[in-house]
């Protein structure tokens, strides 16, 4: 049964979303805001919200100082490329779970969700050597590698739960029609699947665009992304505050755009299966 | 050409064993029927030959050949699905076309056979649509099409109008049976519907528990049942089934009498009876009686008949219409 909502309820509730929001979106907000102040008016107290002197400077600097488009360009690489190779593999995990499942098949799932339970910095050494003694350590490939690994189960999981709402009779019927193996994948399967492929890919390419622990750890300059162009203005010479919003509004910016645009699939690539 | 043979066809999940072992002929250009209740294996045997499922032992013999191990593919049959199960994400043409494209037809012949089959279907108009804007029925001609434009040795229905209405569903059965003289392909049908089973098939094969309890043309089995399951469950209303007196005087366990086949009489008869429901139809009457001393059986009578609840009335089975069964449920043959 739905509960009627009264106007005082409605009210209220909409105060407290308002909150919450804000609260949420407040620091993302000072941050730009700062990234258009002077350094000194960064750190006035009490801090100044619209009446300082704008100014573009800090981002002529930023530009200036270090090349944002190559780091912006890694993060892309990495991004789309970690996304890429991990929907190779997800895809056909999922397709096997989904339509062939064992008695172990939940089990699974659940051990390579589990994965993601361990900190990272657990593992650290062991791949930072191996990246060491394999040559991988800043170069584009080995952090593709470590970010496709380290979201494979996040994929999985969601590639398995729209998979799980395609009727296997269609998938059949492609088979008694003489569509092979990949073939039935990619001509029936992967074309209903689009919605959540296309949301898979979405947050896949947002948790590798934003995933610094590893990309600060195995790069230094060749293969480092948008992460690294932020944390080389925390200098040992002090923090430049209004700097470093710029550099990190630059950074986030790309991400923030596509996030707005997609909130509507991305959505409903999180709650699929969970409400039908 | 069509001809299938099954020797020996076995089918166990785990320690289940859904088909034990099932031998069956069907020869080319038959209409066959599966028919049984829920559960009993038809749609798993039929799986079985379409090779979506992959036999436990036994052979499937198709013109001679034997494709057990075959991919579906590779084994020149389709199969119409329960559910349609056509490709949502393309046009009517290209869930027409698509098993053409996977064969490697060249564009010309493509066109040429997908135009034929929606002619034949009634579907021309339609081509372009999606699956989602067809009716439901339109829908069922779609993956007919699929079907028809391979030229397959048999065709392979699995419960193709029980997501239809009544009235389509009477239309389709009509529809697929003229398809069936139009084509003279094999056909293989699967239903839990008797009366399906009945108008349609040249033979019917009745399962149970992933056995066949009968193969016959539809009158023999109504005629002369195997044994009590398939009395009972070929034919409706539902065979009666008398053991006492009566089953005593015909020397057997228990007797059968088709509702269709008892005389009704107020004044005398066989067996006096109390109407408990009169089901008023028109054309026929169905009265549904408590026997005294056999307890509830059904009457069909034709026509309007003026008797409602608690009417006393007389029973008469038709002597030569009487089926006797021994103590397993075997038929002895006619007394």
């Amino acid at each position: 049964m739905e509960k009627k909502q009264t106007p005082l309820g409605y009210v209220s509730f909409s105060v407290f979303a308002w909150i919450v929001g804000l609260l949420i979106f407040f620091p993302i907000f000072w941050m730009v805001l700062t990234s258009f102040k002077s350094e000194l008016e960064a750190v006035s107290i009490p801090p100044s919200f619209i009446s300082f002197d704008w100014t573009l400077e800090n981002y002529a600097e930023v530009q200036e100082r270090s090349n944002y488009f190559k780091f912006a360009m890694n993060s892309v690489i990495l991004a789309v490329g970690s996304t890429l190779v991990g929907l190779v593999f997800a895809v056909t995990c999922a397709w096997a779970m989904a339509f062939n499942p064992t008695k172990r098949t939940k089990d699974a799932l659940l051990w390579m969700l589990s994965t993601k339970m361990m900190p990272p910095v657990g593992v650290l050494v062991p791949i930072y050597l191996m990246f060491r003694d394999w040559g991988l350590l800043d170069t584009r490939f080995g952090l593709i590698m470590v970010l496709f690994l380290m979201n494979l189960p996040i994929m999985v999981w969601m590639l398995y739960t729209y998979f799980k709402e395609i009727p296997t009779d269609i998938l059949e019927a492609a088979r008694m029609d003489g569509a092979t193996l990949p073939k039935e994948i990619i001509f029936v399967l992967l074309p209903m699947a689009v919605p959540g492929i296309a949301s898979t890919m979405l947050l896949n390419v947002i948790l590798a665009w934003n995933e610094a622990f590893w990309t600060l750890n195995l790069t230094t300059s060749d293969a480092a992304p948008l992460t690294a162009f932020i944390a080389s203005y925390s200098s040992p010479e002090g923090l430049f505050w209004a700097k470093l919003s710029a550099a990190s509004t630059l950074a986030v910016a790309p991400i923030l755009v596509i996030g707005w645009f997609s909130q509507k699939q991305l959505v409903r690539g999180l709650t699929f299966g969970a409400v039908k | 050409m069509g001809a299938i043979r099954l020797e020996k066809v076995k089918k166990t999940f785990g320690t289940l064993d859904v088909i034990p072992g099932v031998d069956l002929d069907i020869n080319d250009g038959e209409f066959v029927v599966f028919v049984g209740p829920s559960g009993c294996g038809k749609s798993t045997l039929l799986r079985l030959i379409a090779g979506l499922e992959d036999v436990t032992d036994g052979k499937i013999l198709i013109n001679g050949t034997d494709v057990a191990n075959e991919a579906p593919a590779k084994r020149g049959l389709s199969m119409v699905f329960q559910s349609y199960a056509l490709y949502p994400h393309m046009t009517v043409y290209n869930n027409i076309a698509f098993g053409l494209k996977m064969a490697g037809e060249s564009k010309e012949v493509i066109e040429e056979k997908v135009q034929s089959a929606a002619k034949i279907l009634n579907l021309t108009d339609y081509l372009e649509r999606r699956p989602s804007a067809l009716s439901g029925g339109q829908r069922q001609r779609v993956a007919i099409g699929r079907a028809i434009v391979r030229n397959p040795a048999a065709f392979l229905f699995d419960e193709p109008l029980s997501n239809l209405d009544a009235a389509l569903r009477v239309n389709m059965r009509l529809e697929i049976t003229g398809l069936h003289q139009e084509l003279k392909t094999t056909m293989i049908y699967v239903t839990h519907d008797q009366v399906e089973a009945m108008t349609m098939a040249d033979k019917i094969v009745v399962l149970q528990a992933g056995r066949v309890e009968q193969v016959g043309k539809p009158m023999d089995l109504y005629n002369s049942p195997a044994n009590k399951f398939v009395a009972g469950f070929i034919g409706s209303p539902k065979m009666n089934f008398l053991g006492g007196e009566l089953a005593q005087k015909h020397s057997c366990h228990e007797i059968g009498i088709r509702p269709e086949h008892v005389a009704v009489s107020t004044e005398s008869g066989e067996i006096p009876a109390t109407v408990k429901i009169a089901e008023h139809l028109g054309a026929e009457t169905y009265l549904h009686v408590e026997a005294d001393g056999y307890g509830p059986m059904t009457v069909r009578a034709t026509g309007e008949v003026p008797l409602g609840e608690h009417d006393k009335i007389f029973l008469t089975p038709e002597q030569d219409r009487i089926h006797r069964f021994d103590a397993h449920g075997l038929a002895l043959g006619n007394s």
